[in-house]
């Protein structure tokens, strides 16, 4: 039933979709990445006409401290499950199980931990982490299961985990909140390594890491080539269904990394509310980026200024004082902002005109391809 | 991609349809007592769901009380969702139970349901939270916490502690309050509890107030803002535990003392909650007691007996502050 709904649509669209689609990426993609990094540095602005001190870091018991400081950490969580979603969007999929992977990431470890014996050791916390991320992993297969052998759409297959998700990391806590007093795990939030928050330099990294393996090597270009038509790039020679499957494995790890700095960062971990919508804001920080939800081209560079730019937006509600009824009536109208400053035609009915760059033709290709 | 969504959406709310259809047709009309012989009474009781550690006790003390007064106990969960509910009621309805307790999951949209109990001649009582509707003779009686004098607690003990709590000594007392959910009638209440008890003292003021959302992230979270934002803040109020918890970890983050160098005041008295404020990092708790499994019972018996009972009955609370804590977390339950 499943395939009969599906067929018409990859049939229907990639036909002239794909050439336009490469041009606009040559052409627009340095470009698109200005347009989330103009409004990150407008309520960077914001946020020193409402606070002064914004900028203010200082070093503080040997490590460094401000609000730029907890935007950096708290951003790490969604920049990680933004990543995560930015390849599976690539391949003209999407995840919105992330949110309960998180939130049983988080209760297999802490539960761990909480029932161990030697609940405050690093072996403890290293045990219980390494179990929620194979956890991950399985519920990760899963889902590129159910994607990529048996062909249901990707919204739909991810649902069944989103909705399942939580309940199963709920029989986990026992439907308690589980509070774990473990120095070492509490660290992977609040921690500091050389004076930067251990979260930050965590996502950071695993960020550039999978910037290196995917722009690198291939793989960004096959994941590329799967997103804009699956079936072509089989015939092609691409093995579709493994990359596919893998993506779902891998966002389902970012997923479960994420969970386990959200739950580190309260030390406890509560089934109903952790990583609640943080799918939404993932998909947010991709779109943001410049990524495409049709598939078929990424920007990892962009994505990270969309995580940035969406835990500034949540600080500036608070610092700038909006009062809770608004709050998210304030974001939405911020991020229509933002999405109408990077439509090209939005652009234009607005009259809103720049001078053209000199000459965008070759470069930006390989640019795109670090990003 | 448009037309995916679309398909999905549309699956999406078929489904919904067909689970909601699944309980719509069962209008039991039944009027005789199913009393089932024995002279025992059967209550039916539709818990909102286990969204947390306070439900859970909350569940607890119904299940142990039901067992202990002789009572026979039907219970659902209704995993935070109205259909359930609503599904849950219908059924205790062509049961014949005795009497029905639930604690509804929003505040509107129970009429049809309450209704059918009434021409069933089933009592009703509401348990934690309240229903918005016309028409007070759907149920006998709503047993509960009253949100609104918890925060006046609160707010009361700054007042009465104003001398100690001006912590940076300016002769202001400077209040952050970190707000609940949106919406929810406990955020409300306890927010305007709290504004006005401290309204009698004009040193006291509210300085910064938004949501945590009820959860220890969106505290931590907040408050971290509001160290940065708000100057020489001297007490955090917190609309539950959770938050206050947050609020600590953002305060040692920075380099002060929770309990000194501001002082913290909670609504809840869960057991992490107790415990920070045995170790002194929280300033005073005012319960919310989930413990309303002996009141519940005692109230089923009068209504099923036909005895006249108040509309609305408050939970028996108390106040904790840091001595008191010590001496009641060894037995507390949850």
């Amino acid at each position: 039933m499943t395939d009969t709904l599906t067929r018409p649509t990859p049939s229907g669209s990639p036909g002239p979709s794909p050439a336009p689609q490469r041009r606009l990426r040559a052409s627009s993609s340095t470009k698109a990445l200005l347009w989330p990094v103009l409004a990150l540095v407008v309520l960077l602005v914001v946020n020193v006409v409402a606070t002064p001190s914004f900028f203010d870091i200082r070093l503080q018991d040997g490590h460094l401290f401000g609000p730029l400081v907890d935007i950096a950490r708290n951003s790490a969580p969604v920049m990680l499950v933004a990543l995560g979603m930015t390849l599976v969007i690539a391949t003209r999929g999407i995840d919105l199980s992330v949110g309960a992977i998180a939130a049983i990431a988080g209760a297999v470890a802490c539960v761990h931990m909480a029932g161990s014996s030697a609940e405050g050791a690093f072996a403890t916390a290293a045990v219980g982490c390494f179990t929620a991320l194979a956890v991950c992993l399985v519920l990760g297969l899963w889902n590129g299961f159910l994607v990529s052998v048996v062909g249901i759409q990707p919204i739909i297959a991810t649902l069944v985990l989103m909705v399942a998700g939580r309940g199963l990391a709920q029989l986990i806590t026992d439907g308690q909140i589980t509070t774990v007093n473990n120095d070492s795990f509490s660290n992977l939030a609040s921690g500091f390594v050389l004076a930067v928050p251990l979260a930050t330099v965590v996502a950071v990294a695993v960020v550039a890491l999978t910037a290196l393996v995917v722009r690198r090597t291939a793989l960004g270009m096959l994941v590329e080539s799967v997103g804009i038509n699956p079936e072509a790039s089989r015939l092609a020679g691409v093995r579709s269904r493994t990359i596919i499957w893998t993506v779902y494995v891998f966002s389902g790890l970012c997923a479960g990394l994420a969970g386990l700095i959200i739950a580190a960062n309260t030390r406890s971990v509560n089934a109903n509310s952790l990583g609640l919508f943080i799918e939404l804001d993932a998909i947010l920080a991709v779109v943001i980026g410049g990524t495409s939800l049709a598939g078929g081209r990424f920007s990892i560079l962009g994505t990270v200024v969309g995580a940035v730019f969406i835990t500034t937006l949540t600080r500036t509600v608070v610092n700038v004082g909006i009062p809770s009824e608004a709050n998210y009536l304030f974001k939405a109208l911020v991020v229509v902002a933002v999405c109408l400053l990077q439509s090209p035609r939005a652009r234009a009915a607005f009259r809103v005109r720049r001078v053209r760059p000199a000459a965008p033709t070759s470069a930006p290709t390989s640019k795109a391809g670090l990003a | 991609m448009v037309k995916k969504t679309l398909i999905a959406a549309t699956a999406i709310s078929l489904s919904a349809m067909a689970l909601t259809a699944c309980g719509s047709d069962s209008d039991s009309s039944a009027g005789a007592d199913g009393d089932s012989g024995n002279g025992s009474i059967t209550m039916g009781f539709a818990q909102v769901g286990a969204e947390s550690g306070w439900r859970s006790a909350n569940t607890k003390s119904i299940e142990d009380s039901a067992k202990e007064a002789g009572i026979d106990l039907k219970f659902s969960d209704a995993q935070q969702k109205q259909e359930n509910q609503i599904k849950a009621i219908r059924s205790y309805i062509q049961q014949k139970v005795d009497v029905i307790a639930f604690s509804p999951v929003v505040e509107t949209g129970w009429d049809t349901v309450l209704q059918e109990a009434k021409r069933a001649n089933i009592p009703v009582i509401l348990t934690d939270r309240a229903v918005d509707s016309e028409d007070t003779s759907l149920y006998k009686t709503f047993l509960g916490s009253d949100f609104v004098e918890e925060g006046q607690k609160a707010g009361q003990w700054l007042v009465d502690n104003a001398a100690d709590s001006d912590v940076d000594g300016d002769g202001d007392i400077d209040v952050v309050q970190l707000e609940g959910t949106t919406g929810a009638a406990p955020a409300i209440d306890r927010g305007e509890g709290f504004a006005d008890a401290i309204s009698a003292d004009p040193k006291i003021s509210v300085i910064a107030s938004q949501t945590g959302d009820f959860t220890r992230d969106g505290g931590k979270q907040v408050m971290e803002s509001f160290l940065q934002s708000e100057k020489g803040i001297d007490v955090v109020f917190a609309h539950n535990d959770d938050m206050g918890l947050g609020a600590i970890e953002a305060i040692k983050a920075a380099g002060l003392t929770p309990g000194k160098d501001i002082k913290i005041i909670t609504v809840d008295a869960v057991k992490d909650g107790m415990t920070a404020l045995a170790a002194g990092e929280i300033n005073y708790i005012v319960e919310c007691n989930p413990l309303l499994g002996p009141q519940l019972m005692d109230l089923a018996e009068k209504v099923v007996a036909g005895e006249d009972v108040p509309e609305r009955v408050v939970t028996e609370e108390t106040t904790f502050d840091q001595e008191q804590a010590a001496e009641a977390l060894p037995t507390r339950e949850y």
